[in-house]
């Protein structure tokens, strides 16, 4: 249980504590993912499938990661049909998997509600992995960890600066206050949707920023603020999330190529150094199209925090499935149980 | 039923067409309306239907349904689907003709017909296909169809996309006073759009469809009409952008008229949200924005939309039960119409003699069908509907074959009690033996959710 959840669908219907609480328990999960043996007894005996119809190998491999370290047996379930008319339904083989007695389904499908429609009809805890353009929790949350630990790295002192990654614990109060800017194709972005569900819960501000085309409409409603300038959106921003331009949006028609695209939205080393101040972090859900929404010298620069990003996707989805499957323990119970105190 | 006389007695004759409105007993002779009048002596060898507190109306006529066969009976028949009407007050329905194979030569017509006939119930109007096989490349053949007994055009479920067809369509339909109806979207727009753009859909994380992609079919066909002087009916009007089109079109005396459903009266895509991706809110056009519902009801209270028609639209779980991307279009209204919209009369959307004019006077003359009014000597078709009776609409009961209604589970008030067609009772609701009688006296029963 995730305070009052069974499921974990998005952060949209999370409170502000169930958040906080699942980030905390990811501090403690952190801790044991940094162990020279990193393999706790906490989930011996439960089954956490991954149920994939969408290739991702990084979230996927993230949650099996996350579950094998919790010592949990992991299985993998790929599809690449959706569709009633190209075999099984989506309710058939959640349906075949639940008769297999998981604890917790793992789903990312490309269809907005998916998981949930699941959830609806099954007996083990269900985690959204992405679903379509509605959510991806997951990202969501560890998108809050990683800014909540840069925020209380660059924060504590004055002319904190970025690039020197030492350990810190990280304070979720920091985010609130903060503003951060989301660029890319918010339309089609779940992460960008959860981002935003995440941040503002927490109090912090969020601009989305992008063409015309690839903004949704209601977003204002939503808590963000619009911008179409890049300039626009980063100045003065605490952090910017790039998302990832995927390429079948180009002949959609959203924009009309990726040289346009990266000249007005992209970011590199040059507007970075000009409109960022000097602690605004840069994220990205990965994987990373280099040249276009991003240089390389940006997303392998200082400021990147890119690949803490990932380490700290395992630490929250050992949170999600600790709590998933784990039942009825408190969500601020301070390790594993189990874990010997390093 | 020769020789037979009905007094349907006692009950509010709300007759639009004749302007009547008040307590009446009508005289059914023959099959036939034989007298409205306030006062009648009842002969000894008359029925009397007793109609106190009830609403007695000509049957309500629907210019928009699928019945599915031939090719789906497996979601509906002829015969289903007319039970379902007659259970609804509705006497007669315009069976659209994306069937398998669909309506687009008088060999289906006449299996309609015929399916129909054996039936007994509502009186079924087929319409036939704008262009062969619903490809949107030739004409069909029109005045076969005409012949048959279809009564309108359309190749309903898709859009005419060529203009060049559309405009031959509007043409040709011309010299057999047909009217086509459109259904209106540009599916350049739609795209892979599964409900209204907007901000529900935006939370929802689902593909949206503007209001747009209606509107500038809309604009592009009252164009055609314009230069065609043809019959054009716009069905299943979802869009404030529509709705101003069409009354502008009829300002200026061009052959439009237009249709809107109950649950585009009475659904916005918010109702998609707050239901959690329920695929029984999913059809098309879409449930679109709180403004359009509002400018649709404005709309149809102000004539703008000539009628309602409920494009019944049955699908079984297999196409509905599935992700809220894949799941077929549509939902059934023939049950439910009447108290969805009745609420909607009762919160002050239209008049109830509004509501009734569209449901009856309105879709006659739009497709120019006989029935819709009281008149001497027409048909004695008729529809007595509580406004009171309060009851659970439970799919598990409806007549038709299926339960694809956003309504499920939900407790409507309004409910025909008779049907009469020529004459003939076809459909009596059972008070006692269906566990539905009045003030949801079975409310504990089983919620319909499949």
């Amino acid at each position: 249980m995730i305070g009052r959840h069974k499921h974990l669908i998005g952060l949209e219907p999370l409170s502000r504590e169930e958040i906080l609480g699942l980030l905390q328990l990811a501090v403690s999960m952190k801790e044991v993912l940094r162990r020279p043996i990193k393999k706790v007894p906490t989930l011996r005996g439960k089954a956490v499938v991954n149920l994939f119809f969408e290739a991702s190998t990084r979230t996927r491999t993230s949650f099996e990661t996350a579950a094998k370290i919790l010592s949990a047996d992991a299985f993998n379930w790929t599809s690449s049909t959706s569709s009633v008319t190209k075999g099984e339904t989506l309710l058939d083989t959640a349906r075949n998997i639940e008769a297999m007695h998981p604890d917790v389904l793992v789903i990312r499908h490309p269809a907005g509600g998916a998981p949930q429609y699941v959830a609806n009809r099954v007996g083990c805890a269900v985690a959204n992995a992405g679903d379509g353009a509605h959510e991806h929790p997951s990202q969501g949350l560890l998108d809050l960890f990683t800014l909540a630990e840069h925020f209380t790295r660059v924060g504590g002192k004055p002319g904190g600066e970025v690039g020197k990654k030492e350990d810190v614990v990280p304070d979720f109060g920091t985010i609130a206050g903060k503003t951060v800017a989301i660029v890319g194709d918010i339309s089609h972005s779940r992460v960008a949707r959860s981002d935003l569900y995440g941040l503002t819960k927490l109090g912090a501000k969020v601009r989305f920023c992008g063409p015309p085309t690839m903004m949704p409409p209601g977003v204002e409603a939503m808590g963000a603020t619009v911008h179409h300038q890049l300039r626009e959106a980063v100045e003065g921003a605490d952090a910017v999330v790039m998302l990832r331009i995927q390429h079948e949006r180009i002949g959609d028609p959203l924009i009309p190529g990726t040289r346009e695209y990266s000249k007005f939205w992209g970011l590199n080393a040059k507007k970075a150094a000009e409109w960022l101040t000097p602690t605004c972090a840069i994220l990205h859900p990965g994987p990373i199209n280099r040249g276009v929404e991003l240089s390389s010298e940006v997303a392998d620069g200082p400021r990147s925090v890119i690949l803490e990003q990932v380490e700290n996707g395992v630490a929250v989805r050992m949170a999600i499935l600790y709590l998933l499957a784990g039942g009825a323990h408190e969500i601020d119970t301070p390790a594993p149980e189990g874990a010997a105190r390093a | 039923m020769s020789g037979e006389i009905i007094f349907i007695e006692g009950g509010r004759v709300l007759d639009p067409a004749s302007g009547t409105d008040g307590i009446r007993t009508v005289v059914v002779r023959d099959g036939r309306i034989a007298e409205v009048a306030e006062r009648l002596e009842r002969p000894r060898e008359a029925r009397a239907i007793d109609a106190r507190g009830k609403w007695v109306v000509p049957g309500l006529i629907d210019l928009h349904v699928h019945l599915r066969e031939p090719g789906q009976e497996y979601k509906e028949t002829v015969e289903t689907g007319a039970r379902a009407a007659v259970a609804g007050g509705f006497t007669a329905v315009c069976a659209m003709p994306n069937t398998v194979p669909p309506n687009d030569n008088t060999g289906v017509t006449e299996l309609v017909l015929a399916r129909a006939s054996a039936a007994g119930l509502a009186r079924v109007y087929p319409v036939g296909c704008i262009s062969k096989g619903q490809k949107g490349e030739e004409l069909a053949e029109y005045g076969e169809l005409k012949n048959a007994g279809c009564v309108a055009l359309s190749d309903d479920g898709k859009p005419v996309m060529s203009s060049a067809l559309m405009r031959r369509a509007l043409e040709y339909a011309r010299v057999f006073d047909l009217p086509v109806t459109v259904h209106e979207e540009d599916l350049g727009l739609v795209g892979k759009g599964v409900m209204h753009e907007g901000p529900a859909a935006t939370r929802l994380g689902l593909k949206g469809v503007p209001g747009a992609a209606e509107e500038v079919m809309v604009l592009r066909d009252i164009a055609l009409a314009e230069l065609t002087g043809g019959r054009l009916h716009l069905a299943h009007l979802s869009s404030a952008g529509s709705v101003r089109a069409a009354r502008e079109a009829k300002r200026r005396g061009l052959r439009v008229t237009a249709e809107a459903t109950p649950h585009h009266l009475a659904l916005s895509d918010e109702d998609v949200a707050r239901s959690g991706y329920d695929t029984d809110f999913k059809m098309n056009p879409p449930l679109r924005s709180a403004a359009d519902v509002h400018a649709v009801r404005e709309g149809l209270a102000d004539g703008t939309i000539d009628c309602i028609a409920t494009d019944h639209a049955p699908h079984t779980v297999v196409e509905k039960d599935l992700e809220f991307d894949v799941a077929a279009n549509g939902v059934v209204g023939l049950e439910t119409a009447f108290a969805v919209c009745l609420a909607l009369a009762r919160k002050g959307a239209f008049s109830e003699r509004r509501l009734i004019e569209a449901l009856t006077i309105a879709p006659a003359r739009a497709f120019g069908l006989p029935g819709g009014s009281f008149a001497k000597n027409a048909a004695a078709d008729v529809a007595i509907l509580d406004p009171g009776l309060e009851w659970r609409c439970e799919p598990g009961r409806f007549n038709s074959k299926c339960g694809n209604s956003p309504w499920k589970g939900a407790m409507l008030v309004g409910r025909c009690t008779h049907t009469l067609v020529g004459g003939r009772v076809v459909h009596e609701l059972d008070m006692g033996a269906s566990g539905q009688g009045p003030m949801g006296a079975s409310g504990s029963g089983p919620k319909g959710e499949r």
